[in-house]
């Protein structure tokens, strides 16, 4: 493991631990979204899911490449050292389940790369590009979310349950990242705002309950997940790590 | 082509080809034979069939067959493929293999709307395909066991999917035609980056170059099958040639495809699992061992490796996502109606679940 995080000034360093955070969500959500192919309830489904799993490893690879080597980062990290959020990493469950984590994962993306594309910092050019994708992601989850919460009996307790499941998860997101200088109060209050009228618009109840605390939300950034995630880490580097050094 | 429409059509196609092609008067009522005729003279001036046009039953009845086994196997063919997403050894190479498995579903959805323009629905022969009463190439009942399959379906099965395919460019069938020409670019680029994928392999480590070995070995020999039983056996192919849906026979389709790979496994550095495989100076062409025709009617038979897998999940992703076609349809329906209300009485309640 020769990954270096450690740019020569504390600037570099700074901007390398804002990179990996960002990084990690999307190359994680990517992952998940892949173990969709073939299984999507309609091949339009396939298509888009594919895409957008597509769009977020584009993102991931950029981002982990400002830090180190991409694949490196991606294969040869244990689990204590990825710095995910634990949303990104939950099994996809049912369609409503993915749908809940899209919806709110990539309202936050389209919040955050919005505000970063606005600065003159180190990310703000990968923003500017991956703002316009996960405008697109948004609508996606949004249109599902209404789709699903205003469709049939079934569909809506689906996705009631799914927000519902996947709302402990939500509050980790707002935790300031070193090397990110944005209002994060501020874009909580636009999430909520934005992700209730949603929830609205489908019939469905803004959940409740707890948003932070170690187990709940907050850890994923300081390396600490939930236990889905080294399974999926073992799946996703077993062959990498048993060709040590090889190129593909 | 009971419908007006459909009668329609085929009256002004047959008085079109009629006088464009023979030069006759004009004006009399063509009757179903001089609707064949029209429809021959389009075919034998390489026109292309339209959907409102006459047509014979039995060539509608081919080409659905045909188009609809086409789409059937690009979406089978996501299995195999996505069974190794998870587990792509680098993130470049995982993009790849994501946007080739997504550009199958999109392949699927062009040959799913093909075969539609001739009065069939998807659901329909989604239906076809899960009971099935359709079939999807055989080619994807064989697992992707390592790593190395993944190029290996790239270099082969899309090669040889490609050999098959770009005489379909010119199918007498204007939509399949137009389809095919987009389904072939792409194709070729998953070919290209299949063979890429076994050079990287190949001229990679000692256990590297053994995988993708191994995975030439296991597919070279369902790649061959792909192109379909031997002339003397293939019972659709006369008429097919006739109607210029199909342009060349299997066999020949097939040593085409011999004759291009040999070439190429030698830059890979790989060898063909054959040892009868040797250029023939007399023919121009190689010669080739023979095929084991029983494990190929085993496997269409249902019988191959991984037919009752491939299925099964076929079925399930279809079934557990009942609810979610449900709900939309459910709630375009509220929403039409939501649109609608106050002015005419719309036909959209009891589409829900349509």
């Amino acid at each position: 493991m020769t990954t270096s995080l450690n740019p020569a000034s504390s600037a570099g360093a700074v901007t390398a631990a804002a990179a990996l955070a960002l990084g990690d969500d999307a190359l994680v959500l990517s992952h998940r979204l892949g173990e969709w192919a073939g299984h999507a309830p309609v091949l339009e489904e396939e298509v888009a899911l594919a895409n957008i799993a597509l769009d977020l490893l584009g993102q991931a690879r950029v981002l982990l490449s400002l830090v180190g080597d991409e694949d490196e980062l991606a294969y040869l990290r244990e689990e204590r050292a990825f710095r995910n959020v634990q949303l990104v990493e939950q099994p996809n469950g049912d369609f409503a389940h993915t749908i809940a984590r899209q919806l709110y994962f990539s309202t936050y993306q389209r919040l955050l790369y919005g505000r970063l594309a606005g600065t003159d910092g180190p990310l703000a050019g990968l923003a500017a590009k991956a703002v316009k994708e996960v405008a697109y992601h948004q609508d996606h989850a949004e249109q599902w979310t209404v789709r699903l919460g205003d469709g049939t009996a079934e569909s809506h307790d689906r996705m009631q349950r799914a927000c519902d499941a996947l709302w402990r998860h939500t509050g980790e997101m707002f935790q300031p990242v070193d090397g990110i200088d944005i209002d994060w109060p501020e874009m909580e209050a636009s999430w909520t705002s934005s992700v209730s009228a949603v929830l609205e618009r489908a019939t469905l109840t803004v959940p409740e309950g707890p948003r932070t605390g170690a187990w709940s939300a907050g850890a994923g950034r300081q390396g600490l997940h939930t236990e889905p995630f080294g399974r999926m880490l073992a799946e996703m580097q077993h062959l990498h790590r048993s060709h040590p050094g090889a190129s593909w | 082509m009971a419908t007006a429409a459909a009668h329609q059509a085929a009256r002004t196609q047959a008085a079109h080809a009629t006088s464009d092609a023979t030069g006759t008067a004009s004006g009399q009522e063509p009757g179903t034979a001089a609707y064949q005729t029209a429809f021959d003279t389009a075919v034998a001036a390489e026109e292309r069939i339209e959907p409102r046009d006459w047509m014979p039953d039995a060539y509608r009845a081919t080409l659905v067959r045909q188009i609809a086994q086409h789409a059937h196997s690009e979406i089978i063919g996501m299995q195999p493929e996505a069974n190794w997403i998870t587990r792509a050894p680098s993130l470049r190479r995982k993009a790849i293999l994501m946007a080739k498995v997504q550009d199958e579903a999109g392949h699927g959805l062009y040959l799913y709307s093909a075969a539609e323009t001739l009065g069939t629905g998807r659901d329909e022969l989604l239906d076809k395909l899960h009971s099935g009463r359709q079939k999807y190439s055989s080619i994807f009942n064989y697992p992707t066991l390592t790593w190395a399959d993944v190029g290996a379906i790239g270099w082969l099965v899309d090669g040889a999917a490609i050999t098959n395919q770009v005489p379909l460019c010119r199918c007498s069938y204007g939509p399949y035609a137009r389809a095919m020409v987009r389904i072939c670019k792409e194709e070729s680029f998953h070919q290209r980056q299949g063979y890429e994928l076994l050079l990287a392999l190949s001229r990679g480590t000692e256990a590297q170059h053994a995988m993708a070995q191994d995975a030439v070995d296991r597919w070279w020999w369902p790649s061959l099958m792909m192109f379909g039983p031997p002339d003397d056996e293939s019972s659709h192919s006369a008429q097919s040639m006739e109607w210029k849906i199909k342009r060349h026979s299997n066999d020949e389709l097939r040593q085409r495809f011999v004759d291009i790979c040999v070439p190429q496994a030698e830059s890979l550095g790989l060898t063909l699992p054959d040892p009868d495989l040797v250029w023939n100076e007399e023919r121009g062409q190689h010669d080739f061992g023979a095929i084991d025709w029983t494990e190929f009617w085993e496997v269409l038979k249902g019988n191959g490796p991984c037919n009752e897998q491939r299925i099964t999940q076929r079925r399930q992703a279809h079934d557990e996502g009942a609810w979610v076609r449900e709900a939309a349809a459910a709630h375009a329906a509220k929403h039409s109606e939501a649109k609608h209300s106050g002015g005419q009485d719309s036909g959209a309640n009891g589409k829900a679940t349509a």
